[in-house]
């Protein structure tokens, strides 16, 4: 094996050793959401012709739950070994930027699909899910978890401390993952909202992905990948050219 | 590349600000060496050592460890460095094998280092250990993991950023026993301490830094013997008095029937002084020569260079 599959490797290995806290209690989340909401929303909620609004609001849990693992995984990981200063470890390696970038983005979307693929699992047992296209949901969840990997790159290198993080993950992933269309379809708020919804990155990951089940979204299906893909492809470059500067790591 | 030095450090400037870490450092580490880098704190070892490693940035000049440059060539240079940081730093979630099995995985070795893990894990005394969370280590066996992650990748070059700060006696000892042998089986080694007994007893080289710069680079022996200073302490029959002028300036210190001076190594003579006394009419009963140890060098030498 390669540094680049150690560091995979020994990423996994961190976050199984507390699966408790990274991988079970979001799927518990996730699925508290579940109940309480589709209990009181049930039938007051226009979405989808034909579709439920819990059957709605699963595919939404599923990618909210992929977006707040994925960044995460890899902004605690990395944001611990910044501050207690193992991470010389790795920097005193011949592991390149390049292979860092791939190892901490991976071992991110490893643990967002494995919360994303509970909180599904669990969520079929009180909902029946029509699936529209296995590609497009998974297509979502990668390019969603990949984003969400990366920015916890950007998010780590820049906190210098763990409040700075739990700030950034506060007052920027939360709402944006709340505000994103998980729990509606963008058509039911006003058009002020509507169009602040369009400039969230969020939402087109969480719409494209709930094409993926019911063939019907908020906005083209194309014009989500589109965005998503710009998105993880432009994040991808700051991250690398932050890794590469060695901004707040070399000096 | 075959015969180029172990670590080749040219001309290198760094500055923090308007700190200057290191005022053009110029000078090399053979192989095989076992070599000392001193300095009070703040000298600039960290620094340059940190530079080595690839963790800091030089503004000017160049690194390069077994040949290889730091920047251009760091893959080459970093499998040939091991170095132990000077702070206690491990990660909490792993255990000591498993610390020093990533270590080794981050180098691309495979199952073939296992044997030299097992070698290591018995080498530092954590047999016992090797299923402990890095968490429940003391602070001595903390260091140790410490080591043994710099020498997983069995690395020509190890740099030990003073390995024995707070650590006690008997793993002070151990410690130097393994080092020993490291450099016995080839390795060249750099070694930053602040107990200068430890620069003096192992190495061959010294280089002492101050202020970014390099104040002093001579063998332990050819640094020993700067000429600085000797002490004489002279136990006489009764209180010496009438000496010359010459010698009394020397005197720091005179009793009944002692005097203690001192005096330099190359330009006094303890028969002359001895004569003098004894044209003195005093009677000499006994003398004990006590020289400078690295210690008052360093002490002098970092002085001067302030001043």
């Amino acid at each position: 094996m390669t540094g680049c599959l150690w560091l995979f490797w020994k990423e996994l290995v961190r976050f199984g050793k507390v699966s408790f806290q990274t991988v079970l209690a979001p799927i518990i989340t996730s699925l508290l959401y579940l109940l309480v909401f589709s209990h009181v929303l049930e039938g007051r909620v226009d979405v989808y012709e034909g579709v439920t609004y819990t059957a709605f609001l699963v595919p939404g849990l599923i990618m909210m739950s992929v977006i707040q693992n994925g960044f995460a995984n890899s902004s605690s990981s990395l944001v611990q070994s910044k501050i207690t200063g193992n991470l010389v470890f790795v920097q005193i390696t011949p592991i390149t930027y390049i292979e860092f970038f791939f190892a901490y983005v991976a071992a991110s979307m490893v643990r967002a699909l494995m919360v994303g693929s509970g909180v599904l699992l669990a969520a079929l047992l009180f909902v029946d899910l029509s699936v529209y296209s296995v590609l497009i949901i998974f297509l979502f969840a990668l390019i969603g978890s990949a984003i969400l990997g990366a920015l916890g790159i950007v998010a780590a290198l820049w906190a210098d401390k763990y409040d700075q993080l739990a700030a950034f993950q506060n007052f920027v992933i939360m709402p944006l993952s709340f505000l994103s269309g998980v729990f509606y379809s963008i058509h039911s708020l006003p058009e002020f909202w509507q169009s602040l919804s369009r400039i969230n990155p969020f939402f087109y990951l969480i719409d494209g992905f709930r094409f993926g089940f019911f063939g019907e979204s908020d906005v083209p299906i194309r014009i989500s990948l589109g965005v998503c893909l710009a998105a993880l492809i432009v994040l991808s470059l700051v991250t690398l050219s932050l890794l590469r500067s060695g901004y707040k790591l070399r000096t | 590349m075959s015969k180029c030095p172990a670590v080749t450090i040219e001309n290198v400037h760094k500055s923090f600000g308007p700190v200057r870490a290191l005022r053009g450092l110029d000078f090399t580490i053979q192989r095989g060496e076992f070599f000392g880098l001193l300095g009070p704190n703040g000298a600039g070892k960290s620094t340059l050592i940190n530079a080595l490693a690839g963790l800091v940035r030089p503004d000017s000049g160049k690194l390069a460890v077994m040949g290889y440059d730091v920047e251009s060539e760091y893959r080459d240079a970093r499998k040939r460095l091991g170095v132990v940081p000077q702070e206690l730093v491990y990660d909490p979630f792993f255990q000591v094998r498993e610390t020093l099995r990533f270590q080794a995985g981050y180098f691309g070795l495979g199952r073939e280092v296992e044997p030299w893990i097992d070698e290591l894990l018995d080498a530092l005394d954590l047999m016992d250990k090797v299923d402990v969370n890095m968490r429940a280590l003391s602070g001595g066996m903390k260091r140790r993991v410490l080591i043994g992650q710099a020498l997983v990748h069995k690395p020509p070059v190890v740099i030990l950023d003073e390995p024995t700060a707070g650590v006690d006696v008997e793993l002070r000892r151990q410690l130097w026993s393994l080092v020993k042998r490291l450099h016995g089986d080839g390795h060249t080694i750099v070694l930053t301490t602040h107990y200068l007994e430890e620069a003096e007893e192992l190495c061959d080289r010294i280089a002492i830094l101050d202020h970014g710069g390099l104040v002093a680079l001579d063998t332990k022996a050819d640094l020993l013997a700067r000429g600085i200073s000797k002490t004489l302490h002279i136990h006489t029959s009764e209180r010496a008095r009438n000496l010359p002028p010459a010698l009394a300036d020397k005197i720091k210190r005179i009793t009944e029937d002692y005097i203690e001076l001192s005096f330099s190594l190359s330009e006094d003579s303890v028969m002359e002084v001895l004569d003098t006394i004894r044209d003195a009419g005093v009677h000499v009963i006994d003398i004990r020569v006590e020289e400078d140890d690295l210690e008052d060098v360093f002490v002098q030498l970092t002085r001067d260079a302030r001043q």
